[in-house]
């Protein structure tokens, strides 16, 4: 690319839409703001979508005037790469999916070419269709580039939304006195069994519980690692004094685990949690007797 | 991730925890819309969660092809796992039960084995390692292995 006199009259159809883009840029800041993009993003006032417009046409203008109208690294899109992050976050916040805010970027084009067709009527055609080419390439650029950041907005997103998980999906329950139980839901990945490891530990201590139930009727896969972090769990609580059953066991669970080939005979199991708790009553000698219903005769 | 239109053909990639996740889900909704029963869902999903897991612990990452197979009437799911790591030295070895190159408890590789139907391996020391697991629909005679 020979260097350009920007000075001198524009010599290319990048330049001229820079122009173009420069001094039609209140006109088309206006239209944009009422585009849905703009409008759904900016509720509070009509001049923030303006603004908001203005500076997406000033980094456009750059990256043209650039030459760079296929670059999505283009460093002009620097200056409004947070400002979309914002926009488009907002957007997916509200349940827009990836293909919306994509076609809301694609309405942003029809009344920019529109402009442009008026700005030259008395142009050549091959010419006009050089620009409106040009403007096309740069406004799918600019497409790139918001959905570049909604994306990793959503993988941010999700981050966060794992470490919340993390934190919640662990409440230890008391169920008697000396027992208690943690009912897993969920994926039991290294980062979650630990942290279940270490708060079943903590209970067992501060509740002087002499039995833990691990229920896991709300893991949907028992492969060996899970089985692994069972085991190591049901021993440390062991080695704390405290018996461990793990219980909420289905019938799919038990087959897969047996064909898997994994040896669970060293942990105590039951079917269900309400099992698992009458064996720790039992155990601790607490009988539950039904009450009598009143007047009915001895069998 | 690719996924096509009847929601079972996808390839998927496996390089972090996260993946291990969607492999799973993927796999028992892919399981679920052929008409495999609850039991062979979990069985398949349970197996792809462990060699998942291998090709991302040994292999250092890789794909999983997902496709729906079809023969003699008799259909199936296939699984096809595939890394690019450092290989395995002794096929036997690693298929036996409890011998872990790693912490595990060595069950992944011969357990996976058990839980489906077909079941191949195909490793060499340097190039990589491709697993392909390969289960059919219950209650249809199944169909034999084509040699």
């Amino acid at each position: 690319m020979p260097e350009q006199d920007t000075a001198g009259r524009p010599s290319t159809p990048a330049q001229e839409v820079a122009d173009f883009l420069r001094g039609r840029q209140e006109q088309i800041a206006q239209r944009w703001a009422d585009a849905a993009l703009f409008r759904t993003v900016f509720t509070h006032s009509r001049d923030e979508a303006v603004e908001a417009g203005r500076a997406v046409l000033d980094a456009l203008a750059a990256v043209a005037a650039a030459d760079r109208v296929e670059d999505a690294e283009a460093g002009g899109f620097d200056v409004v790469r947070e400002q979309l992050a914002r926009t488009a976050a907002s957007r997916a916040r509200a349940g827009s999916t990836v293909t919306q805010i994509s076609a809301e970027v694609d309405a942003l084009r029809p009344p920019v070419t529109e402009l442009l067709l008026a700005e030259f009527p008395a142009a050549p055609a091959e010419h006009l269709r050089d620009c409106t080419t040009t403007l096309t390439v740069l406004m799918g650029t600019l497409r790139l580039v918001v959905l570049e950041t909604a994306l990793s907005e959503g993988e941010e997103l999700i981050n966060r939304q794992r470490l919340q998980l993390l934190e919640v999906a662990t409440p230890v329950i008391k169920l008697w006195e000396g027992i208690v139980a943690v009912p897993l839901i969920g994926t039991l990945d290294s980062a979650r069994s630990q942290v279940v490891m270490e708060t079943l530990l903590d209970s067992i201590v501060e509740q002087h519980a002499r039995f833990a139930i691990l229920d896991i009727t709300g893991v949907p896969t028992v492969d060996s690692l899970v089985a692994q972090h069972l085991m190591k769990t049901v021993a440390a609580a062991r080695l704390m004094g405290a018996e461990c059953i793990v219980s909420g066991i289905r019938p799919a669970i038990a087959q897969t685990i047996v064909h898997l080939g994994i040896d669970l005979s060293s942990v105590l199991t039951r079917a269900s949690l309400a099992d698992a708790l009458a064996y720790a009553l039992r155990e601790q000698g607490t009988d539950i007797v039904s009450r009598e219903p009143a007047g009915s005769e001895v069998r | 991730m690719k996924r096509t239109a009847d929601g079972i053909s996808a390839s998927l990639p496996i390089h972090s925890d996260l993946d291990l996740v969607w492999v799973r889900q993927h796999v028992r909704q892919a399981a679920a819309q052929l008409g495999f029963g609850l039991v062979e869902q979990t069985k398949l999903v349970t197996a792809a969660s462990e060699l998942a897991r291998n090709t991302l612990v040994h292999g250092g990452g890789g794909l999983l092809e997902c496709a729906p197979v079809s023969r003699g009437g008799a259909r199936g799911l296939r699984l096809t796992f595939g890394d690019e790591g450092p290989g395995i030295t002794d096929l036997d070895q690693a298929l036996r039960d409890g011998y872990t190159s790693g912490e595990g408890l060595g069950m992944g590789l011969g357990g996976a084995r058990r839980l489906v139907h077909e079941f191949a391996i195909d490793s060499r020391p340097g190039t990589g390692t491709t697993v392909t697991v390969t289960s059919w629909m219950p209650g249809a005679p199944r169909p034999r292995e084509e040699r």
